[in-house]
This record gives C-alpha cells, structure tokens and sequence, in this order.
C-alpha cells in the first residue's frame, strides 16, 4: 500500500478558471459581483432597480443563472444593457466555466462592471469562485433572521449583505436588528445595507457602496496584477 | 446540494492520480472538509458511493477529516477554535475577526495498493 498526498483543492479546476478569469477582469478593468440568495429574495429586483438607476451609457452588463426559463434575462434586457441568461438544466450554482463560456463573445475592454446573479440558494453557490471582486448576499425580511447562523457559509463569504424588502417591515414579524446582528456574528466585517426596490429607500445607499467598492477595486489593481 | 459535483470532482482527481501508478488501484481517498463549506457529510458519502460504482472505483473508501473554523488573535497571536460564533480570543480576550480555516475543501491524500488478482476490495465506510 502506497499513500499519495494529494494537498491540492477539490475544485481545483472550477479555482483555477476562476484565478483566470479574475486576472481578465483585472488586466480590463472590470469589477465582477456575484449576487447569492435564496429564490425569491429579490436578487432580479434590485438588478432591475440598479440597471434604471444607471446613467444611459453606462458600461454594465449582467450574466444572470436559473435552473431553468429565460425570465430574468428577459426582465433584465428592457433596460438596454447587455444581459445573457445561463440556464444550468438543474445544476444548483453557477461555476466559473459557465461564466467563461457565456463571456466569450463580449469585449470585457466594453465593461466597467459585471453583475453576476446566481442561481436562487444560499448553499452551494458559496462553494464555487467565479472570478468575482466580491460576493454579496441579499436576505429579505420575508425570511428568518436566524438565516446567517443557519447558511453562514454564504455571509462568511460575502462583504456586503443587503437587507431586501424593508418596506415589508411594518408587516411581518422580523428583527431587522437581530438578522444584522446574526450577519456580523457569523462575518463581524460583514457591510450591511438596507433596501426597498418598491419604495427605492436604500437604493442610494447600495448605489454608492458599488461606486465606492469599485474604485476601491481599481486602486488595488497594480498590486493584485503582479 | 451540490455534493453530486463534489463527490465527482473528487473521483476525477482518484482517477488522474492512479493513472500514475499503473499495476495499482486507488483503495481509499482522503478529503479535508471545513465546517464553513456548507457540505452534509452524509449526502457527499451517498453521491461518492453512487459516482464510484458508475466510474469502476466501487470499492474505493472515503475519509472525511472535518476542519473546525479558527480564528487567529492579531494580538497576542494566539490560533483557536471558534464554537457558537464566538470570537474572542480565550486568552486576552481581544475580538479576533481573522479567520485562518474552516471553509477548507481539499484532497489530503489517495492510497494506492498493488492489484492482485485476489484481492477483496475493503467495503466502503
């Protein structure tokens, strides 16, 4: 018997694509942000609101993952930017072939930022890079507080978690204190911001972290090339 | 989950490494699993069982080394196993916000044995 060690990572090959397609964001200057939720949490919503909020021109495009149906993509696209739906036939998270394959006939040298909405579960989307600058995490008020400590992975993992559907508030018997505070027990750098896409309260406020996040991203780029 | 694609990769990298050894089966497989990588151990054995008979690796066993989150104090230096979210440091009690592992998902090692036509393969665990 012959022991081998291996000391390599079990999704090597998803990690390896994912540290070259970071480097290609890089090299162009595209800061990528991969949105994680549960379904129905408002990820396609807060898109939609972000997209109008943008000035005409602006050089943003969206890769969008569902299991199945293009309905996103199609909600997306009213706004005039470049939006591709990637239908996973079942696979419950994007990886960062998929996201290759679906980039490839777009001129990154053309974007700016790229939103990358995956697919509708906290779990398994945590487990696989796709090249982003940053994870976030939306959490609605429809859901339990307690989602942070159930699913920590996924608010390990993102730095900004944003608070969804807080028109609802007055409605439904949730602790928009105690989920924050979950959020920073499990991640205690975790950014949180508040945000209704009915009412748009918050919209500014998630507007000007990206801005912020993204020109943190490009003064860092000099560095992270090497 | 996504145990299925988990278990499949882990084959992959089984299968890649007893290429390199020809006479020679791959008898076990050992995996180093964080409790921040938001796999159930129990559904990662039941995929690994079902992909191994596909791929001809039935009886190959697998190990699962479980990986607690530690957070390192940037004061006084000290490593230490976080439970129930809480991260002060157990000896100066100073916030430690750095986490150094726990979110690990990674192939420790594959043993390998000389194929004997008489061989009984070990059951798998």
């Amino acid at each position: 018997m012959n022991r081998v060690p291996l000391e390599k990572k079990v999704l090597s090959e998803n990690d390896r694509l994912a540290a070259s397609l970071r480097e290609r964001f890089q090299q162009h200057g595209v800061f990528c942000v991969n949105l994680i939720s549960s379904p129905g949490s408002g990820k396609t919503t807060l898109l939609e609101r972000t997209l109008e909020a943008l000035p005409r021109g602006s050089r943003v495009a969206v890769l969008t993952g569902d299991i199945q149906t293009e309905n996103d993509a199609a909600r997306l696209k009213r706004f005039g930017f470049p939006v591709k739906q990637i239908t996973t036939g079942g696979t419950c998270h994007l990886d960062a072939r998929m996201i290759e394959r679906h980039l490839a006939d777009w001129n990154l040298d053309d974007l700016d930022i790229l939103f990358i909405e995956n697919v509708g579960n906290l779990v398994c989307p945590s487990s696989y890079d796709l090249g982003e600058a940053a994870k976030i995490v939306v959490l609605s008020v429809t859901e339990g507080e307690d989602k942070p400590l159930k699913y920590p992975s996924i608010f390990f993992k993102s730095e900004l978690m944003v608070l969804s559907k807080i028109d609802l508030l007055p409605h439904v018997p949730f602790d928009a204190h105690l989920a924050e505070e979950n959020a920073r027990r499990v991640h205690p750098e975790m950014e949180i911001v508040r945000v209704s896409c009915m009412t748009r309260i918050g919209l500014a406020a998630w507007l000007t972290w990206l801005e912020q996040r993204r020109t943190a991203y490009l003064a860092q780029k000099p560095e992270v090339v090497i | 989950m996504h145990e299925m694609s988990i278990a499949n990769s882990i084959l992959e990298a089984v299968q890649k490494e007893a290429r390199r050894y020809p006479g020679s089966r791959a008898t076990k497989v050992a995996v180093r699993i964080g409790e921040l990588a938001a796999l159930d151990g129990e559904s990662l054995r039941f995929c690994f069982e079902v992909l191994a008979g596909e791929m001809e690796l039935k009886d190959l066993e697998l190990e699962i080394e479980w990986c607690p989150r530690r957070h390192r104090c940037a004061r006084c230096d000290r490593t230490f196993v976080v439970r129930d979210y809480e991260f002060r440091c157990p000896t100066c009690q100073e916030l430690a916000p750095e986490c150094v592992s726990g979110d690990e998902l990674e192939l420790a090692y594959v043993e390998v044995e000389h194929d004997e036509p008489s061989a009984v393969g070990k059951e798998s665990s």
